[in-house]
């Protein structure tokens, strides 16, 4: 019997340009066994929340993820201004909406565009990111920046949208709109992709709420998920929205679902901005919040995002804890990869949208010998993958350790 | 969709007389939406030093000092835009309108140093 053969995917670009690594045990080709490495880019946001004042967090929160930037500060801001007890006027709420969804047809060309390159169809990458650009000139016109939009202020937004960007906005979606229907028509009836995405990637409908998968990795599965139904937040109380749902459960339905969610956000662009009520953008915060705890979900382009605030009634937070959808979607992972070939790895893996930089929270180091937990500064660490190369035969007299890490 | 090997000829027509999707950078012109928000701006005759944008700041990217006398205030912003995250809540935080966002992206150097500049 041929001996099975462990390969490391990873920790640089396993098949998107963030670090995780996959270890896949292969047999010939098949993939028998899976495990999922993530923890590599942790940044210490939440901490660092914990440090700032809430008007601070914000921008903090925003950069979270570089994609759904704009979700998770409107689930911060929707925390506090739950602690704070107000509640932003309605043209806040919608622009929140217009926002969000922009940004879900510019998270949903971008996925595109990457899952066309992960299966070698690199002219959809072309086409998609091509449209993509225009939405990004929109979200920049609108909040100032290309991906940190930072439109969101606690009691509404920081600005507002004026008549001569309504226009300009609906010119967009137009474009976006007629463009998008040829990926439909080639999601739908295009023979190579469907042969290269259908069957991959399988996870059912009871597997994915046993691995309690969200967005459209769960959609795809015939799971009604989305928070935009189930817990209306912002204007999605008044703007119509249908929960896109599939029942090919694999990766082709995934594709099938984000397509046609990228039609379902035209729509809603279009009826935030024709209801577009008038009045105030936004409403006095004080900078004191009362003490309590809030918990929030809302519907990232990834799916389901959670945040928790605890308030001990100072201007900083006691505790900020962040959910992405990304997240949730890992647990599957080792199912969805099993029984799969080798060469399906890639997209496989970037099917569940990724977002390595979302998940990466905290690791716990547990000492095996006393089984005791314990922190180790940076200089330690620096000294002990030293003397691990050492140990390994590897030359390490040249390396010095400097004083501190930090550049400045 | 059309079928056969013909089924690319309308697409490719299409794109031979087509706008590029690109621009020219760096030799053709940039175009960035004035609402764009690039390296802060600083009226210092506006400023009062309340020092509100320095306590909102999220990266402790600006400090402001008073490089006058205590009767004839002379107000100075020295801004670390290697540190500064673009986010311009400082402008939103001023009450006086002294500090205004610009358009200004082109800020790569080689010197870190370089990049703290007093406004």
């Amino acid at each position: 019997m041929a001996k099975n053969v462990v390969i490391p995917i990873g920790p640089q670009h396993p098949s998107l340009k963030e670090p995780a690594c996959f270890t896949i045990t292969l047999e010939g080709e098949k993939v028998v066994n899976a495990v999922v490495g993530t923890g590599y880019n942790h940044r210490g946001l939440e901490k660092a929340c914990e440090a700032r004042s809430y008007l601070q967090d914000i921008y903090i929160i925003e950069r979270v993820c570089g994609i759904c930037s704009h979700i998770h500060s409107t689930t911060f801001c929707q925390s506090v201004e739950e602690l704070a007890g107000v509640e932003i006027p309605r043209r806040a709420a919608y622009i929140r909406t217009l926002m969000a969804e922009l940004e879900r047809l510019h998270s949903h060309l971008l996925w595109l565009g990457i899952a066309g390159h992960e299966v070698g169809f690199d002219t959809l990458l072309m086409y998609s990111w091509r449209d993509r650009e225009l939405v990004l000139d929109i979200l920049a016109m609108l909040g100032g920046n290309r991906v940190n939009y930072g439109i969101n202020t606690l009691g509404g937004v920081r600005r507002d949208v004026t008549p001569e960007q309504i226009e300009k906005i609906r010119k967009v979606v137009d474009i976006v709109e007629e463009r998008n229907k040829y990926y439909v028509q080639l999601a739908l009836s295009e023979t190579t992709l469907a042969a290269r995405l259908g069957g991959i990637g399988k996870l059912s409908h009871d597997d994915a709420i046993k691995f309690g998968a969200v967005g459209p990795v769960s959609r795809a599965a015939e799971v009604a998920d989305d928070i935009r139904v189930t817990d209306p937040y912002s204007a999605y109380d008044e703007v119509p929205v249908t929960a896109i749902t599939d029942n090919h459960a694999d990766v082709f339905g995934r594709t099938v679902v984000r397509v046609l969610e990228i039609m379902e956000s035209v729509k809603m662009i279009r009826f935030c901005l024709d209801n577009l009520p008038d009045g105030d953008i936004a409403v006095k915060v004080p900078r004191k919040i009362p003490e309590g705890e809030a918990f929030v979900r809302t519907e990232a382009p990834r799916g389901e995002d959670a945040h928790y605030v605890r308030s001990n009634g100072t201007d900083k937070p006691d505790r900020v804890r962040v959910r992405a959808a990304s997240e949730a979607n890992w647990h599957g992972m080792k199912h969805m990869l099993e029984g799969d070939y080798l060469a399906d790895v890639p997209i496989i893996i970037a099917a569940i949208d990724p977002c390595y930089s979302c998940t990466d929270r905290a690791i716990v180091l547990d000492n095996h010998d006393t089984g005791k937990q314990s922190v180790i500064d940076w200089r330690t660490l620096r000294e002990y993958s030293i003397n691990w190369y050492k140990a390994r035969g590897i030359d390490t007299g040249k390396i010095k350790i400097a004083d501190s890490h930090l550049i400045f | 969709m059309m079928k056969g090997p013909g089924k690319i000829t309308g697409e490719v027509l299409r794109h031979v007389f087509a706008k590029p999707a690109t621009i020219s950078y760096p030799k053709g012109e940039l175009v960035i939406d004035k609402n764009y928000r690039g390296k802060i701006d600083f009226d210092a005759s506006k400023c009062i030093g309340c020092k509100l944008c320095v306590r909102d700041c999220p990266a402790n990217a600006i400090s402001i000092e008073n490089i006058g006398t205590k009767e004839d205030k002379k107000m100075q912003l020295t801004l670390n835009y290697a540190h500064c995250i673009f986010c311009c809540q400082c402008v939103d935080s001023c009450n006086k309108d002294a500090i205004s966002f610009s358009p200004d992206i082109e800020l790569a150097g080689i010197n870190r140093k370089d990049m703290i500049v007093k406004l």
